[in-house]
């Protein structure tokens, strides 16, 4: 048994996902849109975790595994993406790929 | 057999749904098969039964056949039904008649047009139409009769669509016999609100029960009836349709601007002949347009130049004649003249199509000359159709035109002053007519060296056929007489003879002296008057049909489209206007949202989720 | 004494979380991701989900920044970026952001405090979860490693220079 009440981890996890949004909404840099990407994955798997713990099953924790494993999927194909529009552009500002625009 | 009446329309209008479903499908031979044969078919129809109906009449000599019942809205029950009496009886004859020979013709000379299905199936509504508007038992049945003569006019006229002056000239016919129309229409309202039917012979009974002669409603009703008339015969004022119509195919202007549809008026007129012998004014009203309109358009056809505008303004003058014979009272001349008219003028205007046909589709008469000895069967057929219609003894225009100016001199106080005006107009005919035969047919052939008669067996028998007529069909005027006795109770009118008839007969050897001497001796000059200045301002004036287009166009038209064109955008487009300026507004605030920014799109995404989050769990 | 450790261990998580998004130089920004993520294991330690803690230090921070690291590095960009940065993150570009995500906050806190029992939480050893990998959840095991052979290939596809794009650069 832990003795750390569960709502302290939900409420932390909810803390990391808000200001991983917040990253998301202000950064112009795809690399740093990514990052704050990563943040709230993380705080998303904390809050699993949390559960998990709080029930005593593994569940949470595979769970997280497979968040995990989403993740580092993800970051591959985003790297390459990015790289894709760093050969194109020459930039890396989100705001430049607009062509959806209208 | 007198039931079979109902197949006389309803031959030509199978024709006419035949050609019309198979579009252009059929080889030529079948078109011309179905065409020729149903308007056959229906003249064959209307020999038999008017024999049967002449030797053996039925009792108060007429028949009626109630097809079906129209619509039955209250007290309103119009009836599809045929009343065949002798009038509608020669009538008939007329238009099956002549319409199976203008078919036989139209085979030879709209052979090589392209679209000639179309044209026999126009040809055979017509017929259709025009079969329906003389049978027709009541009113409303005329007036669908009238409108299809109308529309099938107008489809007619502009026949080779692709040319767009013939689409002006079909909408001008249109539209000015639309007025005409108009004033047909009220005039039917009229008779039906007050005398509660539209059956013709109802109506009639009804009318001389119920109005006293002279009062206004009888005088309303005649005159409206007289607008419409007066719009499909191309009378004054609404005359200026019908030269304009000769762009059509020649066929066309013989078989409805000359024989029958233009009759229609003249139809109109002496079927409600009841109605107009109670409103003695709108009768003489009927007799003065006819006297006006002929010495009019009389002076116009002398200074034309076009051979088939010659002959148009010949037939609104010789329709002049007809409505003057109804005027005065002579309803038997007056019928007899719409016979005898179908006969030579049809004549005359195949024989220009010959002329036309052969000579490159040429129009103008000075470009011609000396036709004689190239087109003998169009030159004699001219002949022929040029003497009926300049009244020459023995020829049926003789007979039919004699009779009408005749009788007209002894009705009333006017009657002399009728008389002179039609003495003056048969000049005037003799005149134009021998003009026009005399310069292209006669004088030096220079021009025309490479014509020839090359046309086929159909219009050559057609035109034959139809000379016999012009020439020898004043054997009818006393079988005739016997026919409409019936129909017109007229008391037996004194016509003058002593040295009214001699003037009356002998003018147009006068009027054809005078153009000998100008076109043939040349002892006068026709250029050297035209340079003089009065000349050159009357040949202006009568060439342009006495300004009438000019008036027209300055005082209806222009002001119209004026108008039109400041209606345009009017109120009534600021909803559907609006609707479109509000859409594409909310288009330009809709699409501003597409930044195409991702995190424009990810803040979007962020505010249905906390919407969603407060609506959906918090609340 | 947990609990003042895990106490220590989410100010160090917050903190470095909001640095990582206020920094001009990627490199300083991942680093302090870095440190988050590490914090955030400890967390997991503390809550008795010992598998998960390794498994956050060793493939989270050991192995998905390092990728990014090498992403960073190979891109090269230079210190021209650092005032594109600065001239990019205005101090009133926060505002929308920090209202929407304040919004969010408030509103996932109103859900968690609303009826919920304090609880304490379990430890569960690896080896259970190592049972339930290899037992009911053996499925989801294939399916990820078809997801990371997916990605694995996309990454490869998508990174790799285009020939005849090198070829049109005069």
């Amino acid at each position: 048994m832990t003795t750390i009440p569960m709502e302290y981890g939900i409420l932390l996890a909810a803390i990391l996902f808000s200001i991983g949004l917040v990253g998301v909404l202000v950064r112009r840099n795809i690399m740093f849109i990514l990052m704050s990407l990563e943040v709230m994955f993380n705080a998303a798997g904390l809050a699993f975790i949390v559960a998990g713990s709080r029930w005593g099953q593994g569940d949470g924790q595979i769970m997280f595994l497979l968040i995990l494993t989403l993740a580092a999927a993800e970051v591959g194909v985003g790297l390459g993406l990015v790289l894709q529009m760093y050969r194109r552009f020459r930039t890396l500002d989100a705001d430049a790929l607009s062509g959806m625009r209208g | 057999m007198l039931d079979w009446l109902w197949l006389i329309p309803t031959f030509p209008l199978a024709g006419f749904l035949i050609l019309t479903l198979t579009a252009g499908r059929l080889p030529k031979p079948a078109v011309f098969g179905v065409a020729v044969g149903s308007v056959g078919l229906a003249a064959l129809l209307t020999a038999l039964l008017g024999l049967d109906f002449l030797t053996s009449p039925p009792e108060s000599h007429f028949y009626r056949q109630i097809v079906w019942n129209w619509m039955s809205v209250g007290n309103f029950t119009p009836n599809i039904a045929f009343y065949l009496d002798g009038l509608s009886l020669v009538w008939l004859g007329v238009i099956t008649g002549v319409g199976f020979l203008i078919h036989l013709y139209s085979v030879g000379f709209m052979a090589d047009d392209p679209s000639c299905s179309r044209f026999f199936a126009y040809l055979n509504l017509f017929i259709f139409a025009m079969t329906t508007l003389v049978l027709a038992d009541n009113l409303l049945l005329l007036f669908l009769g009238w409108e299809g003569v109308g529309l099938c006019s107008y489809l007619l006229i502009g026949f080779w669509y692709q040319e767009p002056a013939n689409g002006l000239a079909a909408r001008k016919a249109f539209i000015v016999t639309r007025v005409g129309d108009t004033a047909m229409m009220i005039g039917l309202l009229l008779l039906f609100l007050h005398l509660e039917t539209l059956n013709i012979q109802l109506l009639m009974q009804r009318a001389s029960e119920q109005w006293p002669a002279g009062g206004t409603l009888a005088t309303l009703a005649a005159l409206l009836l007289l607008g419409g008339a007066v719009g499909k015969s191309a009378q004054l004022p609404l005359q200026t349709w019908l030269p304009d119509a000769m762009a059509g195919p020649t066929p066309i202007s013989a078989l409805i601007h000359a024989a029958t549809m233009v009759t229609a008026g003249v139809y109109l007129v002496a079927r409600t002949h009841v109605l107009f012998t109670l409103a003695p004014d709108i009768q003489f009203l009927v007799a003065v347009i006819g006297a006006t309109t002929l010495l009019m358009v009389g002076f116009s056809s002398l200074m034309q130049t076009d051979i088939k505008r010659i002959i148009a303004y010949s037939t609104i003058s010789q329709i002049g004649y007809m409505m003057l014979g109804l005027g005065v009272g002579a309803w038997t001349a007056g019928v007899f003249h719409v016979v005898t008219h179908a006969f030579f003028k049809s004549l005359l205007f195949l024989a220009a199509g010959g002329v036309i046909f052969c000579f490159h589709h040429e129009h103008n008469i000075f470009k011609m000359g000396g036709l004689r000895k190239r087109l003998p069967i169009t030159f004699w057929s001219f002949m022929a159709g040029g003497a009926a219609l300049s009244a020459l003894p023995f020829t049926s225009g003789h007979y039919s035109k004699d009779e009408i100016l005749l009788t007209a001199y002894t009705v009333g106080a006017t009657g002399p002053l009728f008389w002179a005006a039609g003495v003056v107009g048969a000049l005037l005919t003799a005149m134009y007519t021998f003009r026009l035969i005399f310069i292209v047919f006669f004088g030096s052939d220079e021009r025309t060296k490479t014509v020839r008669e090359s046309f086929g067996i159909s219009m050559a028998a057609v035109l034959v056929v139809l000379s016999v007529l012009a020439l020898f069909g004043g054997l009818l005027k006393l079988p005739l007489h016997d026919v409409l006795h019936s129909v017109f109770s007229e008391t037996e009118r004194a016509t003058a003879v002593g040295w009214v008839g001699l003037i009356t007969t002998l003018i147009p050897f006068l009027g054809i002296l005078i153009v000998y001497l100008f076109y043939i001796s040349r002892t006068f000059s026709a250029d050297a008057l035209v340079q003089t200045a009065i000349g050159r301002a009357l040949n202006r004036f009568w060439y342009s049909d006495w300004g009438m287009d000019w008036l027209y166009d300055k005082a209806l038209v222009q002001p119209y489209k004026r108008l039109a064109a400041i209606n345009k955008s009017d109120i009534v487009d600021v909803p559907y206007k609006g609707i479109v300026v509000f859409s594409r507004y909310c288009y330009h605030a809709v699409s501003r949202t597409q930044t195409g920014q991702l995190r424009w799109y990810a803040a979007g995404m962020m505010f249905g989720v906390i919407v969603f989050i407060a609506v959906g769990v918090l609340s | 004494m947990d609990l003042v450790l895990f106490y220590i261990a989410a100010t160090v998580a917050v903190f470095s979380t909001v640095m990582v998004i206020t920094r001009l130089n990627a490199v300083h920004a991942l680093l302090y991701l870095i440190v988050s993520l590490l914090a955030v294991g400890f967390v997991f330690y503390l809550m008795g989900a010992y598998f998960a803690a390794v498994l956050e230090v060793i493939i989270y921070a050991g192995a998905i920044m390092v990728l990014f690291v090498f992403v960073i590095m190979m891109l090269n960009l230079g210190k021209a970026t650092i005032g594109q940065e600065r001239a990019w993150l205005r101090p009133g570009m926060w505002i929308g952001p920090a209202l929407l995500s304040l919004a969010l906050m408030t509103e996932l806190i109103v859900m968690f405090v609303q009826g919920v029992d304090v609880a304490a939480g379990h430890v569960v050893e690896a080896k259970s979860v190592g049972i339930l990998l290899y037992g009911p959840y053996l499925l989801a095991v294939e399916l990820a490693s078809m997801l990371l052979l997916a990605g694995l290939v996309g990454a490869y596809h998508l990174a790799r220079p285009a020939a005849h794009v090198e070829e049109k650069q005069p």
